[in-house]
């Protein structure tokens, strides 16, 4: 049995994100296209690196059929340009999708079987809506197994809202709203566009390029988002604005084994910590961050106040209004998602967990007084997943506590 | 100088109403940098069959586009202007529907100062011109491209070509002047002029790229993407390097040499007929110095007098011919009535019958079995045809898994019964009809009931061959042209009793070997070897009234035919020429030739006729001229080629009325495709009627209208 090794990861980048629609701006771009963007935009920032030392490639996505069939992660490494002989393969945790690939990939390195890998994901919305085609068992509604509301993430959203009273809507419409002016203040400084890969586009007008995410609301007001329809509930609580949209767009980062990264002359933006997967009551799937959470930071050894930066991934503003509460952490805390999240850059389901990964890794750079940081999302069904990294700027990094 | 800007095109607009237009639509684009960048992208709203032309409406359209970006180039607002294709195609070149339909030499002019009018204006932006090419880009297409500032190119790219001058024309929007330009004169010479003259060659995206005709490739997989990023950086003050650009000392030693040389192969290989490869040498000539403007100018008068010109308007005919006609030959039966080919029989193990072997068995990916009396035949066959397959592996045209799949389909048995679950059998034995008759006649009762029996004859009947079978209905002409690999023509010849199934599968065997088939008649020499026979008789009847092999050998340059008559039996061999010329004298006693000397010749056993560096036939050897038997002060080159014009148009429209083939166009296909006769002769008939062959001896011109320019 090899010896555990550390894992480091190295790079991170994606696609803009676009509205999934007919009028958006990957309208008439393929899926599997996104991911090769996103994978070729990575492999081009390190041109170092040999190809042939990347043991494997896994892209996740929440519906592979289609262009997001075939097994993704083999099929992009394809037609990314890889070398034949690397392998790759498809993964699927609903919207913990690349987080998986990172987790997994990352449990490959740490048990000795990996150097170098690529894990991602990518979700084309507007091709694929979330439980297209899906043929549920008939069993979860006629044994009372799980509601059948359940499969509807707005209606578990609301019903998360029934849970915890004090988490109303208008606080909801705060952290949504801030969300968006956040994520505008980090275009403005530029803190986002660096790690995007611009990906050309086909229109009725012609070609044209993608540079930066299509969904961003930053005009948004309060008084705005009041008037906004609840689409799940006659008067209820979840609506467009404290959401996030749905979104196509694709990932991709690097991670490689500590000692493999220092010879291959790969920076280590983070270390990997630990990791916790946790199911919970699918009717509250947005609960789930909580318990997966709890146990990343019990296998680390770490409590939530050593945490330093937070990259939660916004599916819905009480979802993460629940994690804070929990946690005790403030609604506007500074530490939690600096530059915005999903609600205005978007979701593209499997996609957003190297997403959250990039922006931490960024974060820490500008950081060092921040030793650990947490990227977490809550999964479709019922489900959280979290991971903790370690920021290699601190003084204290690799030191023992 | 002319002033483009100042031309009134709207006779040009109103006379393309059905154009399918290529549209120019512009979205800004920001660069990395900041900077604006206005992206065209060229796109006729049609699929990927229907790649992107450039007609009038599309060139008007693409001019007031590009002067809309000149002026927002002049407020400030862009900093570059880039043009792109849709996918798969920048363009395929110039509308080619509507240029052909031009009436006079005016508007001939128009359509050619139109290019520049439009083309011309990515180099007045007033900010530097990119063009991505992103796909295939022909003629004009590659033109929009040379006439940018800089050109970027997807390695995916189907082909780049500037094909003009193999239909007639010179490409007359500015790649005449600007390419040598940009790449050299030698690398221009091979792109305008030899390319197009073998078989119309495109560049590879390799090619382009080391030729300087593009300045960097990009993988496909990002091509816009990196072509953005690289004219950033260009924009940003990046250097170009164009190591390829002509300087002053090639221009004084080097040009007018290569344009010397060029000539003189033009003339030793096409001889002085066809127009438009030598006007492209005058404009490649005159491009050395001089203002880009005058360029233009003299490729406008050029481009309006090959237009307004006859060769072009055959070469046209002659195109669509080869493009279209030959790909969906007429009066074959539907094709679903074709049985499907599981296994091949080659009778015989002869060379003819090796190279059929190679071809089917490569083609069509099935076993095939050679049958000879001669083991030790069939083993030598069968070595060599696994020694060709070996020499396609080697040269990289299959990879070693297919040279094996193929080695192991071939077999070879002296035994017939092998045939018994062969769905196609073809015979390549000796061209007798005895031999011919014994072997069907031993071979029918081995084989399957609705197995197809083709043979590869030349010259004899296909229904005297088959009346020794007891279903003759099986047996279909399937007549090959030398090399067998190389030759694209196949003449399918039907007999009164070959029946629709046969027939058809005959056809989608041809299509399987990626030959271009024509129907025929069960008719003496079909329809190729028949018209060569005519060439050839009256070469050598020249001969034998003592024409000098020099007045014989030129007589028929007016025609521009690929070789010279005597050149032509030398090639086939004087004792072939002679059988062949026995066989149509034998059917037809008095409308051909039949000359002792040829098998005088051919009974010499050795070389008859003496060529120069070109392999061009200038005269006899000893041993020739010993063997001949001549009388009379010879015929002069015009008589000569009278008896050849008048004998063409007299037995082709005999052919016409045997019902040889089902019209004239197919009488042209067959010999653009299997003997290499001239598209600006449209094959021969365009020829005949321009120059009242086909009146004097017909009263009347093979077409109505005949086929000919408007400056006539």
């Amino acid at each position: 049995m090899a010896e555990r090794t550390e894992v480091v990861f190295v790079d991170g980048v994606r696609t803009p994100f676009g509205r999934a629609s007919e009028k958006g701006m990957y309208a008439q771009t393929r899926a599997d296209d996104l991911a090769v963007k996103a994978v070729s935009g990575l492999l081009a920032r390190h041109p170092n690196l040999p190809l042939d030392r990347i043991d494997d490639v896994a892209i996740a996505a929440t519906t592979q059929q289609g262009d997001q069939g075939l097994t993704l992660g083999r099929t992009v490494a394809i037609l990314a340009g890889l070398p034949r002989s690397v392998p790759g393969f498809a993964i699927d945790r609903m919207c913990a999708g690349a987080m998986t690939a990172v987790t997994t990939l990352g449990s490959g390195i740490a048990a000795g079987q990996y150097d170098v890998v690529i894990a991602g994901g990518v979700e084309h919305m507007g091709r694929h809506p979330i439980g297209l085609d899906a043929d549920p068992n008939p069993r979860f509604v006629t044994e009372r197994i799980v509601s059948g509301d359940a499969l509807n993430m707005g209606v578990t959203a609301e019903r998360l809202h029934d849970r915890f009273p004090h988490l109303t809507k208008d606080r909801s419409d705060r952290f949504a709203l801030l969300s968006q002016h956040k994520a505008q203040a980090a275009y403005d400084a530029g803190k986002i566009q660096p790690d995007l890969i611009p990906v050309a586009i086909r229109s009725t007008e012609g070609w044209g390029l993608a540079t930066e995410d299509e969904g961003r609301r930053p005009e948004s007001t309060m008084e705005g988002m009041a008037t906004l329809k609840t689409p799940f509930r006659p008067h209820g609580k979840v609506t467009a604005g404290n959401a996030s949209p749905l979104t196509d767009g694709a990932t991709a980062s690097l991670l490689a084994g500590e000692q493999v990264a220092r010879d291959l002359g790969l920076p280590a933006a983070m270390r990997m910590v630990s990791f916790g997967f946790a199911g919970v009551q699918p009717e509250v799937m947005g609960i789930g961050p909580v318990p997966s959470t709890e146990r990343a930071l019990n296998r680390a050894g770490l409590t939530i106040d050593e945490i330093g930066l937070f990259e939660l991934n916004e599916a819905f503003s009480i979802q993460v209004l629940t994690f804070l509460d929990r946690f005790g952490i403030a609604d506007d805390d500074p530490r939690v998602n600096l530059w915005g999240g999903a609600i205005a850059i978007g979701h593209p389901l499997a996609a957003s967990g190297v997403r959250l990964m990039t922006q931490l890794a960024r974060q820490f750079a500008e950081h060092p007084e921040v030793r650990y940081g947490l990227t977490a999302m809550c999964v479709g069904l019922g489900q959280g997943g979290s991971v903790i990294w370690e920021n290699p700027h601190h003084k204290k990094y690799r030191k023992g506590r | 100088m002319t002033d483009y800007s100042m031309i009134d095109f709207s006779d040009l607009e109103a006379a393309s109403a059905d154009e399918v237009v290529t549209h120019s639509y512009v979205r800004d684009i920001r660069l990395g940098s900041g900077r604006t960048l206005a992206l065209v992208t060229l796109d006729n709203g049609r699929d990927h069959t229907r790649p992107s032309t450039l007609g009038p409406r599309g060139l008007l359209e693409l001019r007031a586009t590009l002067t809309r970006l000149a002026e927002r180039a002049a407020a400030g607002e862009i900093a570059a202007v880039a043009v792109t294709g849709k996918p798969f195609f920048l363009a395929a070149g110039a509308d080619l529907s509507n240029i052909s339909a031009l009436g006079s030499h005016a508007s001939a002019v128009k359509i050619a100062q139109l290019g520049h009018a439009a083309l011309g204006m990515f180099g007045k932006l007033g900010v530097p011109s990119f063009c991505f090419v992103n796909g295939l880009a022909l003629g004009g297409g590659l033109e929009i491209a040379l006439n940018c500032d800089y050109r970027t190119l997807d390695e995916s790219a189907a082909a780049l070509a500037l094909p003009e001058v193999f239909i007639g024309l010179i490409p007359g929007w500015g790649g005449a002047t600007l390419l040598p330009r940009l790449v050299g004169i030698e690398n221009a010479l091979k792109i305008i002029v030899e390319n197009p003259l073998k078989q119309n060659r495109t560049l590879r995206t390799a090619d382009a790229v080391s030729l300087g005709v593009v300045d960097v490739s990009f993988p496909a997989r990002n091509f816009l993407e990196d072509s953005l990023a690289w004219a950033d950086r260009v924009l940003g003050g990046m250097k170009v390097a164009r190591p390829h650009v002509p300087g002053a000392i090639e221009k004084l030693a080097k040009w007018d040499a290569a344009i010397a040389i060029a000539r003189s192969r033009l003339e030793a290989k096409l001889g002085p007929t066809p127009q438009s490869p030598y006007r492209a040498l005058d404009l490649l000539k005159a491009a050395k110095k001089g203002s880009i403007e005058d360029g233009f100018a003299r490729e406008d008068q050029a481009l309006a007098d090959l237009i307004s010109g006859d060769q072009f308007h055959a070469s046209m005919y002659a195109f669509n011919l080869v493009q279209k006609r030959a790909k969906k030959p007429v009066g074959v039966p539907d094709k679903s009535l074709a049985r499907k080919i599981t296994k091949v029989g080659v009778v015989g193990a002869g060379l003819m019958a090796s190279q059929l072997a190679l071809l089917f068995v490569r083609r069509l990916q099935v076993p095939v079995v050679i049958t000879d009396l001669d083991q030790a035949r069939i083993e030598k066959a069968l070595t060599n045809i696994r020694a060709d397959v070996e020499a396609l592996f080697t040269k990289g045209r299959i990879d070693r898994d297919e040279a094996n799949r193929l080695s192991a389909l071939i077999s070879g048995t002296t035994d017939k019964s092998a045939f018994a679950d062969c769905d196609w059998v073809i015979e390549a034995v000796f061209e007798d009809l005895t031999v011919k008759q014994q072997v069907f006649a031993e071979l029918e009762p081995l084989l399957s009931e609705t197995a197809v029996i083709a043979t590869n004859t030349s010259s004899l009947s296909v229904a005297d061959m088959g009346a020794v079978l007891a279903h003759p209905e099986r047996l279909v002409g399937f007549h090959f042209f030398n090399p067998v690999a190389v030759m694209p023509l196949l003449e399918i010849a039907r007999t009164p009793h070959t029946d629709d199934a046969t027939v058809a599968t005959a056809f989608q065997v041809a299509a399987a070997l990626k030959k271009n088939a024509v129907l025929t008649a069960d008719r003496p020499g079909f329809v190729v070897n028949r018209l060569l026979a005519k060439v050839m008789g009256e070469a050598a009847r020249a001969l034998d009234e003592g024409t000098p092999v020099k007045v014989v050998e030129h007589a028929l340059d007016p025609i521009g035919l690929p070789m010279g008559p005597l050149e032509l039996i030398d090639l086939v061999g004087w004792a072939v020429a002679g059988h062949v010329q026995d066989t149509l004298t034998n059917a037809f006693p008095d409308r051909f030739y039949q000359s002792e000397n040829l098998h005088r010749l051919a009974a010499t056993g050795e070389p008859v006729v003496e060529h120069d560096k070109h392999g061009k036939v200038i005269g006899l050897t000893k041993a020739g001229a010993a063997a001949i038997q001549v009388s009379g002060a010879g015929a002069d080159a015009a008589t000569i080629l009278r008896r050849v014009e008048d004998g063409l148009a007299d037995e082709i429209a005999i052919m016409l009325n045997e019902g040889v083939v089902a019209a004239i166009e197919d009488i042209d296909l067959c010999l653009i495709l299997g003997a290499g006769w001239p598209f600006q002769a449209g094959g021969v008939s365009a020829y005949l009627d321009r120059v009242g062959a086909s009146e004097r001896v017909n009263g009347a011109t093979f077409h109505n209208p005949p086929i000919r320019g408007a400056g006539n």
